[in-house]
């Protein structure tokens, strides 16, 4: 049996009155890739940032490892460094350069040599195709390129678990591709990651397993197949609708 | 105009410029140093000194340096704290200008966003280290022209300091005027040596604000 990498339990969370996230029980197991799709406001971008500690919780626990995740407690930066975190707007840091983003946390928060961290960054780097940006400013790239830095940044902290927020959302149609090819061959690696996405093609192809999230909760868990052929809520097939055209007669 | 004159009381605006520079830079110094802690501390929202620093900049900025002169050094003395006309100089310097440098410094940590710190921390930075590596470098870019326009405008805040007998160079001047009535020798050299200071500090500003504006900032 594979091994659980992730273990969120009856997690609720609130902004006053509003309740974002009621009652969420999920396992991620490791090399597992999970999707998170459901319309905008269900509160997956909120359960991803309750995974890794940004948001405080009402209710239940996330633990990787048994160890459990907790806003504001001391062992915080430590577990953070096992989750690797991409956002949709990329967060590169605007005054130091590609090289020096991938590098800034390897080098001052685990201490590793910067001649490792460097060559190792630089591999990366290649692999995603932008080996020759090592020295720009992020605001010489364009949004894939930034995206696919973010992803490396991610990756030179050795995380045993990535989250991915929406990273295409704000990107050209063209630039969606080579991003998501990146994550396609980080799942070929067998790297554990949890995906929040709108591109429904893309969740098929890379998901192991499908979570539909509706007014925060989890609605419907099926394999991708199951899940896009044949949902079993109504919720989820409303939801899947809009995603597909009806061709248009009598033009 | 009398270049004799000029000549001869030349040392003299000398001797008041070195005065003018030494007070302005040491006060300036404090003046950095109190207002990046005020910064920091409205910054990250410290209960209770949150309070009591908004209560300093707003009384700070809305009294005149020469009142804030008179309280230190006429003032001081009658609840027994008696200190020296130049030592006076840097704290009065160091109080108005801990409260402008403050805002300079806390619109620079504002305007970088929310986000960036939560990038940083999602890559297991403490909070400390994401302040010093991420946070403060972008928010001091920001801060330059503030910062720079606050540094000439407290090196001619200096002027005042005449008022409480320190032979700064607008004492000289006045005393020269008073002593031998040679106003316009008198004034052009305290115009001369004032431009001396600050053209120099007003030229490294802009460079400073070039050089940081196409180091590559901005998304």
């Amino acid at each position: 049996m594979a091994e659980k990498l992730l273990r969120i339990e009856n997690l609720i969370k609130s902004y006053d009155n509003l309740t974002v996230l009621n009652g969420i029980n999920l396992e991620v197991n490791q090399g597992e890739v999970v999707v998170l799709v459901g319309p905008s406001g269900c509160g997956k971008s909120t359960l991803l940032r309750c995974i890794n500690g940004l948001e405080p919780i009402q209710n239940g626990a996330v633990r990787l490892e048994d160890e459990v995740i907790q806003h504001g407690s001391k062992n915080l930066p430590d577990l953070r460094q096992k989750i690797g975190m991409v956002f949709q707007s990329y967060e590169l840091f605007p005054h130091l350069t590609v090289l020096e983003n991938l590098m800034i946390a390897p080098s001052k928060v685990q201490k590793r040599k910067k001649e490792e961290i460097k060559r190792e960054a630089l591999e990366l780097l290649t692999r995603v195709g932008l080996a020759d940006k090592a020295n720009q400013y992020p605001r010489q790239l364009s949004g894939g390129q930034k995206q696919r830095v973010a992803i490396v940044r991610a990756l030179c902290m050795h995380p045993e678990i990535l989250l991915f927020d929406e990273v295409t959302a704000a990107l050209d149609p063209e630039m969606v591709r080579e991003v998501l090819d990146v994550m396609l061959e980080l799942a070929k690696q067998g790297r554990t990651m949890v995906i929040v996405t709108h591109e429904m093609q893309f969740a098929r192809a890379v998901a192991d397993r499908v979570i539909f999230l509706d007014g925060g909760k989890i609605v419907e868990e099926a394999s991708p197949d199951e899940f896009f052929d044949a949902p079993k809520t109504e919720r989820a097939k409303k939801f899947l609708n809009v995603f597909s055209f009806e061709r248009v007669e009598n033009k | 105009m009398s270049w004799e004159f000029i000549g001869k009381y030349m040392p003299m605006y000398q001797r008041a410029a070195v005065l003018t520079l030494k007070i302005g830079i040491i006060g300036i110094a404090f003046a950095i140093l109190v207002g990046l802690m005020s910064a920091l501390v409205l910054y990250y929202k410290v209960p209770v000194i949150k309070r009591i620093i908004k209560m300093y900049i707003e009384l700070s900025r809305n009294t005149p340096l020469l009142v804030q002169l008179f309280f230190i050094y006429y003032g001081f003395p009658k609840i027994g704290i008696r200190l020296d006309a130049e030592i006076c100089g840097v704290v009065g310097l160091a109080f108005l200008g801990g409260s402008y440098m403050a805002e300079a410094f806390r619109s620079g940590l504002e305007s970088i966003d929310k986000i960036q710190e939560e990038s940083a921390l999602s890559l297991g930075m403490t909070r400390f280290q994401v302040m010093r590596y991420i946070i403060f470098p972008q928010a001091i870019a920001t801060s330059v022209p503030a910062f720079m326009a606050n540094v000439i405008f407290l090196l001619k805040e200096t002027s005042v300091f005449s008022s409480i007998s320190l032979m700064d160079l607008m004492f000289t001047a006045k005393d020269l005027i008073g002593l031998y009535y040679k106003t316009t020798e008198s004034l052009f050299m305290l115009v001369m040596f004032y431009l001396i200071i600050l053209l120099p500090v007003s030229l490294l500003g802009s460079l400073l604000e070039r050089r940081l504006r196409y180091a590559g900032f901005g998304n």
